[in-house]
């Protein structure tokens, strides 16, 4: 652009074939060097390597601000599981053999059709899934208890505000840990082009990215819900990336094509989560809470 | 003061308890006004003798003022508890305003319906669960929050994590011996590459020993000798040769089948292929070398 200030012709046509001639030879400038530089590496490709590994962009991811309860490597890593046992890991049930997940789902009071769309979803997705519809006066503690006697393991409630499903409370029983996460981006299966049709077959379960101890509650959660003996044949994984605290759920069908390519089939839905509260026991004591002073700093991530 | 001048100023000038609407419409913010609105009636600043309705701790009062006692500020509003009878309540304040103007009898009691209308939703919400915690969120913060979960979104990736994902518990083993997700061809292949990265370790240690082979000194025969060899290693060359012909049969017809997936054989085939390659005319002495190698790797395994 400064050249182009240097220049000063009047005529508008001579201008503009100007500045067109300067740009069409910085292109190919351009495009020898890249030539050239894919020819050398072509030749030897620890140049190319070597520039990758150089030439590493600046994300927010990989500036994260530091966080003392994600586990690095090796020793560090059962360190810290040592610690998560103490912690709020202890109320799961990992042993699926003996407990399989037996869930209730519900709504909020005064729901709409919104909320028992999203709720037909639900069911076909989690595992073990048994709909009541919710009765006025009845407190949430009493269907906790209720669930207790009928042997449920997990309670998930869909919150409904203005016809529009904002967001599922988790609820793990007896005695907790309660996760409220916020439900935004809902796209149904209709709407998602080339999807396909979900087999009843169990799917796999994929958790990307849960890393500090929280996220890693967080991931306990999930796994304790979906059910670990998945049906290899079925080929569907269910899938939840968590990237900067937003927990992306997707469900695909795949296809090994050779060794190195897997073929992907969206089934849908998609949502995304944001955890908001984390409570200890069915809704009391406040464990984490997303606050808004946490929103400050961009590179700071909870999960 | 008088009234009317007290007017003039909040009317003309400015008044910290006014609040104005976008379409013209003034309201008040004094919590003494009984109808909100911002008119020369209602203003209770402007207004010596003014009778309104508010609640205090749950009760409801009738609160008065009269010019008698604008001198003393601190005992200018006489309040009077209402009754909790509703029809009571408003008899009470009939009583009380009986001379006034009709504008403040009738004002009072619409106000006085209301808060107690007031009254019994905050009782009733009391009473019920909070069945949510609810959270205001301002315009902004959920705009920022879309925006970021949608710039999270594309660097994330997700199917190609995935795909990532999907491929370490392939070649982790993680599907089990037969996999049933997996189509044979391909799961031959990366249980091949599986096979090759094991005996990779092993092979890298064979190829040093030759390397350091390099550097000795060997005696070999002469070339017109070569055709000619010797009986007994021809009968030890035979035997051992016996031992591998299964195998070196199978390289030559198949190099790819690996239908017997014991790693055995194609072990023992590499090490025979390696060193005939790069020395073909030494069998003899290659054979030898065998010899004292073989019980190295016995104890080794």
């Amino acid at each position: 652009m400064n050249q182009g200030n240097d220049i000063n012709i009047s005529n508008k046509m001579k201008r503009q074939e100007l500045f067109a001639e300067i740009k069409d030879q910085k292109n190919k400038e351009r495009h020898t060097m890249r030539r050239q530089r894919a020819k050398e590496e072509r030749e030897n490709p620890e140049l190319k390597q070597k520039r990758l590994k150089e030439n590493v962009t600046k994300t927010i991811d990989n500036m994260r601000v530091y966080d003392e309860t994600i586990a690095k490597a090796g020793e560090e890593a059962e360190a810290e599981d040592d610690d998560n046992d103490l912690d709020l890991m202890k109320f799961f049930n990992t042993n699926h053999r003996n407990h399989p997940p037996k869930i209730l789902l519900t709504t909020n009071v005064n729901a709409k059709k919104a909320a028992y769309e999203f709720a037909n979803v639900l069911i076909e997705i989690l595992p073990n899934v048994q709909f009541v519809k919710r009765k006025f006066g009845i407190k949430l503690k009493e269907i906790a208890e209720m669930c207790n006697k009928r042997n449920f393991t997990d309670m998930v409630i869909i919150n409904e505000d203005k016809k529009k499903v904002t967001g599922l409370t988790f609820m793990h029983l007896p005695e907790g840990p309660t996760f409220y996460f916020k439900i935004s981006s809902y796209v149904e299966v209709k709407k998602i082009v080339g999807h396909g049709k979900p087999t009843s077959h169990i799917p796999e379960l994929v958790l990307n990215n849960f890393q500090t101890k929280l996220g890693k509650t967080v991931g306990q959660l999930f796994q304790s819900i979906f059910p670990q003996n998945p049906d290899f044949e079925g080929r569907q994984v269910i899938t939840l990336h968590n990237q900067r605290d937003y927990i992306f759920f997707r469900r695909h069908r795949y296809m090994f094509r050779d060794e190195e390519k897997v073929g992907l089939q969206e089934l849908g839905p998609q949502f995304t989560m944001k955890l908001k509260r984390l409570q200890r026991g069915l809704r009391e004591e406040t464990e984490w809470e997303h606050t808004s002073d946490m929103d400050k700093d961009k590179k700071k991530f909870y999960l | 003061m008088s009234d009317e001048i007290v007017w003039q100023v909040i009317n003309q000038s400015f008044c910290s308890h006014r609040i104005k609407t976008p379409s013209g419409q003034h309201f008040c913010r004094d919590p003494y006004n009984v109808t909100g609105l911002c008119t020369r009636q209602s203003c209770p600043l402007a207004n010596s003798k003014y009778a309104t309705v508010r609640s205090d701790k749950g009760r409801i009062y009738l609160y008065m003022k009269t010019p008698e006692r604008a001198h003393t500020p601190a005992k200018l509003w006489e309040r009077i508890k209402l009754s909790k009878n509703y029809s009571k309540a408003l008899q009470q304040i009939d009583e009380h305003l009986l001379h006034w103007s009709k504008f403040f009898q009738h004002k009072c009691k619409q106000r006085f319906t209301k808060l107690t209308q007031v009254a019994i939703t905050e009782r009733r919400m009391a009473l019920r669960e909070d069945e949510r915690h609810y959270v205001g969120i301002a315009p902004k913060v959920k705009r920022r929050e879309e925006n970021r979960e949608r710039k999270a979104l594309a660097s994330a990736k997700i199917e190609k994590a995935i795909e990532k994902e999907l491929l370490d518990r392939l070649k982790s083993g993680a599907y089990g011996d037969k996999p049933l997700n997996v189509d044979e061809k391909i799961w031959k292949k990366v249980m091949g590459k599986l096979e090759e990265e094991n005996e990779d370790e092993e092979l890298e240690d064979e190829e040093l020993e030759e390397e350091s082979d390099e550097g000795e000194v060997e005696y070999v025969a002469d070339d017109a000798d070569a055709d000619y060899v010797s009986v007994e290693d021809l009968q030890k060359w035979l035997a051992d040769s016996d031992a591998e012909q299964s195998s070196d049969e199978e390289s030559e017809s198949e190099s790819e089948s690996e239908s017997d997936n014991d790693g055995e054989p194609s072990k023992k085939r590499k090490k025979t292929k390696t060193p005939k390659s790069k020395r073909p005319r030494v069998e003899i002495e290659f054979e030898e070398e065998r010899d004292v190698q073989q019980p190295e790797q016995e104890i080794a395994h």
